[in-house]
C-alpha cells in the first residue's frame, strides 16, 4: 500500500502550529517500526482525531505525545518547544484513559484535587476550580462519592473534569467513550465537543470508532501500518478518500477491481475484470494500463436511469437480496462478478423496494466512483 | 405488616425457598464433611485438651484425697506445720500412691511449683512403708492373730466375697475384694484404708489380701479410730469382731507414735511450711497456677504474687517474640515490597523467572535453609569472612550474627519473605499502570505517583502479608531453635521444651493458650483498625 503522507502533506504550516510531530518513528524491539515516518501539525483549538483499527499506531503516538512512550527518531514540539525529553508531569497535558483510571481510594472531589495539590494551590483556589470542573460536566452532587459508586458514564464526566481542571492547553483522550453503551456514548460526544470548543482547547482524541471520529472531529488522521493513510475533515474523509484503505475504513463502500483503459482530466474509464467499462474519477491513478480498485458509495448508486447522465456506463446486477432498516433499504446485489455488491437507498414514500431475483441496470455519476490503488 | 408471600402450592415462600436449599446445603455439607471430621479428631479435639490441661490440676486431688480434706482448714499463718491428723492421712496417700506408684507423677508435678518437692516425694515414698509400724507391732504384741491377713479379711470382706474367695481355685480372676457394709459403717476411716490395700493388693501386687498382711497405715488407721472410740457401735456385731472389742481398751494404753515425727524423721522438709502450702495451694481440682506462672507471677496464699527475679523468664520472652516477630515483618515489608513490584510489572517471561526465585525456598527443605544460614552466619562463617577480606570489619573483631536475636531475624526474614511478596504481588496484579500514569499527566512526579497513588492501593497486599508473615513468625519454632542461641528464642521454643524436656505439659498449654489468645487479639485489633475486609490474597 503506498503511504499517502508523501503526497498530503499537513495543510497548516509550522509557524501556527500548536502540536507538531516531525518524521517521528517509533520502535518497542528494534526490528520492526509501529510507527513510520509520522508528520502531523495542529492548529490550536483543533480537535484531532486519531483513528484506525487496532496495532495501527494511533495509541503508540498519543503516548509519545503524553511522554509515556518516548520517540524513537523525530521531534515531537508543543507550542513549538520539543518535548521529547520533557517527562510526563511537566507537560502539562490533560488526558482522559480509556477506563477512567479514576484513583479508587478517593472521592470525586479529592480525584479533582490531585492536579491542583501537586501544583500546590491553596485550598480556596483549588475548591473554586474543583467546583467549576464539576459545574462544566454537571456533576456537582457527585463530589463526595468513590468512584466505585458511580456509572460509567459518571466516571467518565469525572475523568474528564480531572483533565480539565487544572486548565491544561492540550487533552488527550485514548478512547474514553469505549465502555459505554450507544446512547449514553452519543450523548457523551456532543457534551465533549461542545466542552472543547467552548474551552477552545486542543483535543487529539484516539478512537477506533469511525461515527464518533466523524461527528465530533475537525479533522480526521486515519492511521494504518504505521502511517497516517489521510488526513482531513471527516466531510472530504468520507467522500474522498485519497486511497482505498481509507475509502474501505471509512463507511460501507463498494469495490470493484479493474485495469484504467484511459485517462481524460478529471476523468477516466476503468475495465473492470469482468469486461465491463464504467466511468470514474482518476485519484491515484496515473496512467492507462494501471490496476486500479474503484470504490463507490452504496448511496450514490442509481437504478433510475433517468437519474443518471445520459451516456454514462451502466453495469447489469441481480438483485440477491433486500434488506429492511426501517429508515433505508439495504440491498445486495450481484454486480461484475462479485456478490456482495450493496446499495442503500431512503425509506422515501415513492421509494422502489426491488425484489429478489429481478435483474437491473445499475449506474453511478462519474464523480462519485473512484479509482484508487489497487 | 406485609402480607405473607405465598408459593404457588399455597406454602410460605420462605418455607418453600428453604426446602429448596436444604438438599443443596445437605449436599455442601457432605462434601466437606471428610475434612470437617479430620479436623475434628486430629486438630480440635487434640487442642482443646491440650488447653483444658492449662488449669487441670486433678492430679493432686485424685492422688492424695485424704490429704487434700485433711489440709482444708489448715492455716499456715496460725500453725507453721500441720498437724499429726494431716500427716497421717498424708502418710495412707502416699502409702497407696507408692504402691500404685503415682507418688513420683505427682512429686514432679508439685515440683513445677516448689523446687525439691519431687526428690522429697521419692524420697518418703522408699520409707513411708515403716509409718505405723509401731502400731503394727503393739496390736500383734496384744493379740498374734493381728498379724493373721485372715483376720482382717474376715473382719472387713463382704460375706459373699469371703465365701467366693474361698471357693476360687487359682484359676481366672480373683474375685475383686468386697468391702463389708457393717465394717464400712463402724470403722468407716479403716475400712476405707483397708479395702485400698486390698484393691492394691489384687490390681498391682497380684497377691490376695487373705495372704498379705496389712501395711502399717492401716494398723496406724485402726489405732486412731478405736483410741477416739466412745462406745458406740458395738464392735462385736462384726464378723470375728470379738478381736476389736477386746483391742478397743488395749489401745488405750498402747504407746503413741508420731506420725509427724515419722515424717519428720525420713527429710526434714516435712517440717517446712512452703512445703504444705504448695500442696494446699494446688489441692482444688482446676488452678489459675499454670496461666500465673506463664506471666512470671505464683499462686500464693495470699493470692498473686511475682515470681523471684530470677525466675522471671515469659514476659520477657513473650514480649520478645512479639518485637522481633513485627521486626521480621517490617523486613520483609521492605525487601518484598520492591521484588513484588517488579514482578507485577515486569513483562511476563522475566516475570516468571522472578517468581520461580521467589518459590524456590519452598522447594528446599526448612531445616537445610536454616541449617545454610548457620553456615553464613557463624564467626568464621561466609559472612563474616567476606567482610574481614573487604576490611569493613577487623579480624579480632568479627560481628556476632548468630545464636542471638539478630540471627533469628535474618533467618526468619528469609524464610517467611514469600509470604510477604505473594499476597503483594497478587494485589499489585492488579493495580493497573494507568493510575501511574493518570497521575504522572496529573503532574505527580514519580514519587508523588507511587506515594499517593500506588502505595494506598497496594496497602491491603501488606495487610496480607503482614498477618501472614507475623502470625507465623510469632509461632515459630524450628528456626530460632537452631541460630536463636538463647537470646534469639521465641516463646514456642518454650513451649516445645516444657512439652518434650521438662514434661510440665500443663505450663506449656498455658503458654500455648496465652500465645493463641494474643494472636487472636491482635487478629480482632486489626480488624478494627485496617479492617479484615482490605485483606486481599488474590484478585
Amino acid at each position: 500500500m503506498r503511504a499517502a503522507g508523501e503526497n498530503f502533506l499537513p495543510q497548516t504550516t509550522t509557524d501556527t502550529a500548536f502540536v507538531e510531530f516531525e518524521r517521528v518513528q517509533k520502535s518497542y524491539d528494534g526490528e520492526t517500526l509501529v510507527v513510520k515516518d509520522l508528520n502531523l501539525s495542529m492548529p490550536k483549538g483543533e480537535f484531532l482525531t486519531m483513528l484506525g483499527p487496532s496495532g495501527s499506531g494511533k495509541t503508540t503516538c498519543l503516548m509519545m505525545l503524553a511522554g509515556f512512550e518516548t520517540a524513537t527518531h523525530g521531534e515531537i514540539r508543543l507550542d513549538g518547544v520539543s518535548i521529547n525529553n520533557i517527562p510526563p508531569h511537566k507537560r502539562g497535558i490533560g488526558m482522559v484513559f480509556q477506563n477512567y483510571a479514576l484513583f479508587p481510594h478517593m472521592t470525586v472531589a479529592e480525584n479533582l484535587s490531585f492536579p491542583l495539590e501537586v501544583r500546590k494551590m491553596d485550598k480556596t483556589t483549588r475548591e473554586a476550580k474543583i467546583k467549576r470542573a464539576l459545574g462544566m460536566v454537571q456533576m456537582n452532587d457527585f463530589a463526595g462519592r468513590r468512584p466505585a459508586q458511580l456509572s460509567g458514564g459518571q466516571q467518565q464526566r469525572i475523568a474528564l473534569a480531572r483533565a480539565l481542571v487544572f486548565e491544561p492547553e492540550l487533552v488527550l483522550m485514548d478512547e474514553p467513550l469505549g465502555a459505554l453503551d450507544k446512547q449514553l456514548r452519543e450523548t457523551l460526544q456532543f457534551e465533549i465537543t461542545n466542552l472543547a470548543h467552548e474551552l477552545g482547547i486542543t483535543v487529539v482524541y484516539v478512537t477506533h470508532d469511525q461515527t464518533e471520529a466523524l461527528t465530533m472531529s475537525d479533522r480526521v488522521a486515519v492511521f494504518d501500518d504505521g502511517r497516517i493513510q489521510q488526513l482531513a475533515p471527516p466531510d472530504q474523509l468520507y467522500e474522498a478518500p485519497q486511497n482505498s484503505f481509507v475509502a474501505q475504513f471509512i463507511g460501507e463502500n463498494n469495490t470493484l477491481e479493474g485495469v484504467v483503459q484511459q485517462i481524460d482530466g478529471d476523468t477516466c474509464i476503468v475495465k473492470l475484470d469482468s469486461g465491463d467499462i464504467i466511468d470514474a474519477v482518476p485519484v491515484n491513478v496515473s496512467k492507462a494500463g494501471e490496476r486500479t480498485k474503484v470504490s463507490i458509495r452504496p448511496e450514490r448508486v442509481e437504478f433510475d436511469k433517468s437519474r443518471l447522465n445520459p451516456g454514462a456506463h451502466t453495469l447489469k446486477a441481480e438483485v440477491l437480496e433486500f434488506i429492511y432498516m426501517g429508515d433505508i433499504f439495504r440491498t445486495r446485489l450481484r454486480v461484475a462478478g462479485t456478490d456482495e455488491f450493496v446499495i442503500k437507498t431512503r425509506n422515501a414514500p415513492d421509494q422502489v423496494r426491488l425484489t429478489p431475483g429481478s435483474q437491473i441496470d445499475i449506474g453511478w455519476m462519474a464523480k462519485d466512483c473512484r479509482a484508487l490503488d489497487a | 405488616m406485609a402480607e405473607q408471600m405465598l408459593a404457588a402450592d399455597g406454602r410460605p415462600l420462605k418455607a418453600s425457598l428453604n426446602r429448596a436449599l436444604r438438599r443443596q446445603k445437605m449436599r455442601a455439607l457432605l462434601l466437606i464433611a471428610p475434612l470437617l471430621l479430620f479436623i475434628m479428631l486430629t486438630f480440635i479435639v487434640p487442642i482443646g485438651q491440650m488447653l483444658f490441661r492449662s488449669v487441670e490440676n486433678q492430679i493432686v486431688g485424685d492422688t492424695i484425697p485424704r490429704t487434700v480434706v485433711a489440709l482444708g482448714d489448715w492455716d499456715a499463718n496460725t500453725d507453721p506445720v500441720p498437724d499429726d491428723a494431716v500427716f497421717s492421712a498424708f502418710a495412707k496417700d502416699l502409702m497407696i500412691a507408692v504402691e500404685r506408684k503415682q507418688h513420683t507423677r505427682l512429686g514432679s508435678r508439685l515440683n513445677y511449683e516448689t523446687s525439691g518437692i519431687s526428690s522429697l516425694f521419692r524420697k518418703s515414698g522408699r520409707r513411708v512403708d515403716d509409718i505405723g509400724e509401731g502400731y503394727t507391732d503393739q496390736f500383734v504384741a496384744f493379740d498374734p492373730a493381728w498379724e493373721d491377713p485372715l483376720t482382717w479379711a474376715t473382719l472387713f470382706g463382704d460375706a459373699d466375697w469371703i465365701t467366693a474367695q474361698a471357693a476360687w481355685d487359682g484359676e481366672g480372676d480373683e474375685p475383686a475384694f468386697v468391702l463389708s457394709d457393717d465394717a464400712n459403717e463402724m470403722l468407716p476411716r479403716t475400712a476405707d484404708i483397708y479395702a485400698a490395700f486390698a484393691e492394691v493388693i489384687q490390681t498391682e501386687n497380684n497377691d490376695s489380701p487373705t495372704e498379705e498382711q496389712p501395711w502399717n497405715v492401716v494398723y496406724l488407721a485402726l489405732y486412731e479410730e478405736l483410741r477416739t472410740y466412745t462406745g458406740e457401735p458395738n464392735y462385736a456385731d462384726l464378723p470375728g469382731g470379738e478381736i476389736i472389742f477386746a483391742a478397743e481398751d488395749a489401745v488405750r494404753d498402747f504407746a503413741p507414735q508420731s506420725v509427724r515425727a515419722a515424717f519428720a524423721d525420713i527429710d526434714e522438709d516435712w517440717e517446712d511450711t512452703a512445703v504444705w502450702q504448695t500442696i494446699q495451694t494446688y489441692s482444688p481440682a482446676f488452678t489459675a497456677g499454670y496461666f500465673l506462672n506463664s506471666v512470671d507471677l505464683q499462686k500464693t496464699p495470699g493470692g498473686p504474687a511475682w515470681q523471684p527475679e530470677n525466675e522471671q523468664i515469659y514476659l520477657t520472652l513473650f514480649w520478645r517474640t512479639m518485637v522481633m516477630s513485627l521486626t521480621i515483618t517490617v523486613s520483609c515489608i521492605l525487601l518484598g515490597y520492591p521484588v513484588a513490584w517488579m514482578l507485577a510489572n515486569l513483562p511476563a517471561r522475566k516475570a516468571n523467572l522472578l517468581m520461580i526465585l521467589v518459590l524456590l525456598p519452598f522447594w528446599t527443605s526448612l531445616l537445610v535453609r536454616t541449617s545454610a544460614w548457620k553456615v553464613l552466619l557463624q564467626q568464621q562463617g561466609v559472612i563474616n569472612d567476606t567482610l574481614v577480606w573487604i576490611g569493613l570489619v577487623a579480624d579480632d573483631n568479627r560481628l556476632a550474627l548468630i545464636n542471638n536475636a539478630t540471627g533469628t531475624i535474618i533467618a526468619m526474614t528469609h524464610i517467611l519473605l514469600p509470604f510477604m511478596i505473594l499476597p503483594l504481588y497478587s494485589v499489585m496484579k492488579t493495580i493497573p499502570p494507568s493510575y501511574l500514569r493518570a497521575a504522572k499527566s496529573l503532574g505527580a512526579t514519580n514519587w508523588t505517583a507511587f506515594w499517593r497513588v500506588y502505595f494506598p492501593q497496594s496497602v491491603p497486599g501488606i495487610g496480607a502479608g503482614s498477618i501472614l508473615v507475623f502470625i507465623l513468625a510469632i509461632g515459630y519454632y524450628i528456626t530460632p531453635e537452631i541460630v536463636g542461641g538463647t537470646k534469639g528464642v521465641f516463646i514456642s521454643n518454650r513451649i516445645a521444651y516444657h512439652i518434650s524436656t521438662s514434661l510440665n505439659w500443663g505450663l506449656a498449654a498455658a503458654l500455648g493458650a496465652i500465645l493463641l489468645a494474643v494472636v487472636l487479639l491482635l487478629y480482632w485489633a486489626y480488624d478494627r483498625i485496617v479492617g479484615i475486609d482490605n485483606v486481599k490474597l488474590g484478585g
